[in-house]
């Protein structure tokens, strides 16, 4: 890490943490991908578990997580992570097990395999970064495109008729027996990123007790695939893609 | 006022500019420079700047560092005024 030295009569308030690589991220300016894979590395380094976790990279975007985050990492085929998750985490029942994953890979492909792995209660963490867009493939409709947005694929709005209704994984997720802990998030403001790290942090302490899988959506941008600034795409998020997947706890452990 | 400061890591900032929407205090502009991948990063202009964390927050790249007043440069300077 370069060193950077602390001003006179300063001190350090925040800095990224050793957890996450120096490798430039390849994400578009605006991504929130980073915001998300900082804040994760953040709650490893500060419970001092970076030893003890495993994360699973997916296909999409963030299929290279494992040069930015600064654990033990595997790659999965698409939509297979939390599968592999499961099998790393029976293997290892000692560590930490996240995978991290898009909406195409989860709520397309990996539909099989995320609602299986719920159901079984298997004791990993699901982080699902809902962006609404294929963004790696160049914005193609994904299962969570909102009903009339504008994409590759639907240049005149996604129709109910033809391609049916955007799918909430996560309210589908939090009906299920296996399912421990189940929350939406997101990460576009300062507030947001702040209560997103307060969840990390219980579904990584839910892990040990050993009771079921943690289910973290994250409600993201794609300025590059939405064709906006970073700012407008935010914007855009809070009207549109906020009404329609809304923040907050589905499923909460009781005592 | 507390006092606080960044430092950008202009090298691998991209301009998103969304640390500039984020900061309460309008500190942070984008330079009329550009880093070695063409993109125009973003620097302090005002010096008043408090050191709340929230442009480091939502910075993508982690390009910010934040500092702010130690407590006992404050107490010096609260004791002197007195």
């Amino acid at each position: 890490m370069n060193t950077i030295t602390i001003p006179d009569e300063m001190e350090l308030v925040y800095s990224k943490p050793e957890t996450i690589t120096d490798t430039p991220l390849h994400y578009c300016p605006g991504c929130t991908h980073g915001v998300i894979h900082r804040v994760l590395m953040e709650v490893v380094n500060e419970m001092g578990i970076a030893e003890q976790t495993v994360g699973v990279a997916p296909v999409g975007c963030s299929v290279f997580a494992y040069n930015y985050m600064n654990i033990d990492m595997q790659e999965a085929a698409h939509g297979r992570a939390s599968a592999v998750a499961t099998g790393i985490r029976r293997v290892l029942p000692e560590k930490y097990v996240f995978s991290y994953q898009g909406d195409g890979d989860l709520a397309a492909i990996g539909t099989a395999e995320t609602i299986h792995s719920v159901n079984r209660g298997e004791n990993i963490l699901i982080v699902f970064v809902n962006n609404g867009i294929y963004g790696m493939t160049g914005g193609q409709m994904a299962p969570t495109t909102l009903l009339g947005m504008v994409t590759s694929t639907t240049p005149f709005g996604r129709e109910q008729s033809a391609m049916g209704y955007p799918i909430k994984m996560t309210d589908l997720v939090a009906q299920l027996p296996g399912a421990y802990y189940v929350t939406r998030q997101a990460a576009y403001t300062a507030a947001t990123v702040r209560k997103l790290k307060k969840a990390i942090e219980k579904a990584f302490q839910f892990q040990t007790r050993k009771k079921g899988t943690c289910f973290i959506e994250v409600v993201s941008n794609c300025p590059s695939g939405w064709k906006m600034t970073p700012i407008e795409a935010n914007d855009w998020l809070e009207k549109n893609m906020l009404p329609m997947y809304p923040l907050g706890d589905l499923k909460v452990p009781k005592e | 006022m507390i006092r606080g400061t960044v430092h950008i890591e202009t090298e691998i900032c991209k301009g998103c500019e969304l640390c500039i929407a984020a900061c309460p205090q309008d500190s942070l502009a984008l330079s009329s420079n550009i880093n070695r991948k063409g993109y125009r990063y973003v620097e302090l202009v005002q010096d008043n700047c408090t050191g709340c964390v929230n442009c480091a927050l939502v910075c993508p790249d982690s390009a910010i560092t934040v500092f702010r007043q130690s407590k006992s440069a404050v107490r010096k300077i609260v004791s002197a005024s007195v």
